[in-house]
């Protein structure tokens, strides 16, 4: 099974994507971030706000992606991580978190980016270090709405950012419980 | 015999973005650097237009010391007062400075002419310095 999404992951980055330049989106990427710092000058609201704009990002962007992979509905949690890792991320970042660090009762797991494309170039200024932004805080906004279009409410957070001097950037994922056929609740 | 050198970045507005001293410092020229990397830039302004390169050499003496500046194309002046003439690895040294000086550009959180407070940045620039200079 795992073979099988590594390969349609790289399948529909090759066919059906479209691309564009790296940098055009990194900057564009980075702008924003800088914009939300100056606009609310502080750090925890910019995070809040980051991953508002990832939820509303991820919501659509599940569809975009089962239309161009035609995949089934996953057997469980840790088959959900994997197509998260495996395709997801490879269609619109081109890169592959590993899916780590399981709790005991499967509900949680890790996914450690070696390198993010976002974070080129990009040097935080010390303050914002020490007060908490997480800079691709977005990522965790775009699979926290996409799980929950395939009815599941999760809770995804950073825990460690090459940016602030950690070794590789960490997201956890937590699921927090299954919904039934219910309307998601937007926030904004 | 030990070779000093004062390296500054200087913005589009004659402040000064980044400067630091490179091998052994003598104590009486710490100012004194400031003040003839300061009253070379009028110089770079006339040599600029003389030549479509981005390094202009060496453009001013004063004393011992000689000026070298190397001009961005967004009008950023990178310039080295140094003692001994050694024009290869002077350009050399610009080329890789100006080089870091665009990488810190595209970092986000920089704004164009304000003073490049990274560490990383530092440490690259005392690296280059020791390859090329020393």
């Amino acid at each position: 099974m795992e073979k099988q999404y590594k390969t349609i992951g790289e399948e529909a980055w090759k066919n059906n994507t479209e691309k564009i330049n790296a940098e055009l989106f990194i900057f564009t990427y980075g702008s924003l971030v800088v914009q939300l710092v100056k606009d609310y000058e502080d750090y925890t609201a910019v995070n809040k706000q980051l991953d508002k704009m990832g939820y509303n990002i991820g919501v659509r962007l599940v569809d975009d992606m089962m239309a161009r992979t035609s995949l089934e509905r996953c057997s469980g949690f840790s088959a959900t991580a994997e197509v998260i890792a495996k395709i997801g991320f490879k269609l619109f970042l081109n890169v592959v978190p590993t899916v780590t660090n399981w709790s005991a009762d499967a509900k949680e797991f890790s996914l450690i980016l070696d390198d993010n494309p976002l974070n080129d170039f990009c040097e935080l200024p010390p303050k914002a270090v020490t007060d908490g932004l997480w800079y691709s805080n977005v990522l965790c906004g775009v699979i926290r709405g996409a799980l929950e279009m395939m009815q599941m409410q999760t809770e995804v957070v950073y825990v460690r950012d090459v940016l602030r001097g950690d070794d590789v950037s960490e997201i956890r994922v937590k699921l927090v419980r299954m919904l039934d056929e219910e309307v998601p609740a937007s926030d904004d | 015999m030990s070779s000093t050198y004062y390296f500054a970045i200087v913005g589009t507005n004659d402040s000064p973005l980044y400067e630091t001293e490179l091998g052994v410092q003598r104590d009486e020229s710490k100012y004194l650097n400031q003040f003839i990397v300061h009253a070379a830039l009028d110089l770079v302004d006339d040599a600029q237009f003389m030549s479509t390169a981005c390094y202009l050499k060496t453009i001013d003496r004063y004393n011992d010391w000689n000026v070298s500046a190397y001009v961005t194309p967004s009008n950023t002046r990178l310039m080295l007062l140094h003692e001994t003439k050694a024009d290869d690895a002077i350009r050399l040294f610009f080329t890789d400075c100006h080089e870091l000086y665009l990488k810190t550009l595209l970092n986000p959180f920089y704004e164009p002419n304000t003073p490049i407070q990274s560490q990383a940045f530092d440490i690259k620039v005392n690296m280059l310095a020791k390859k090329y200079l020393f």
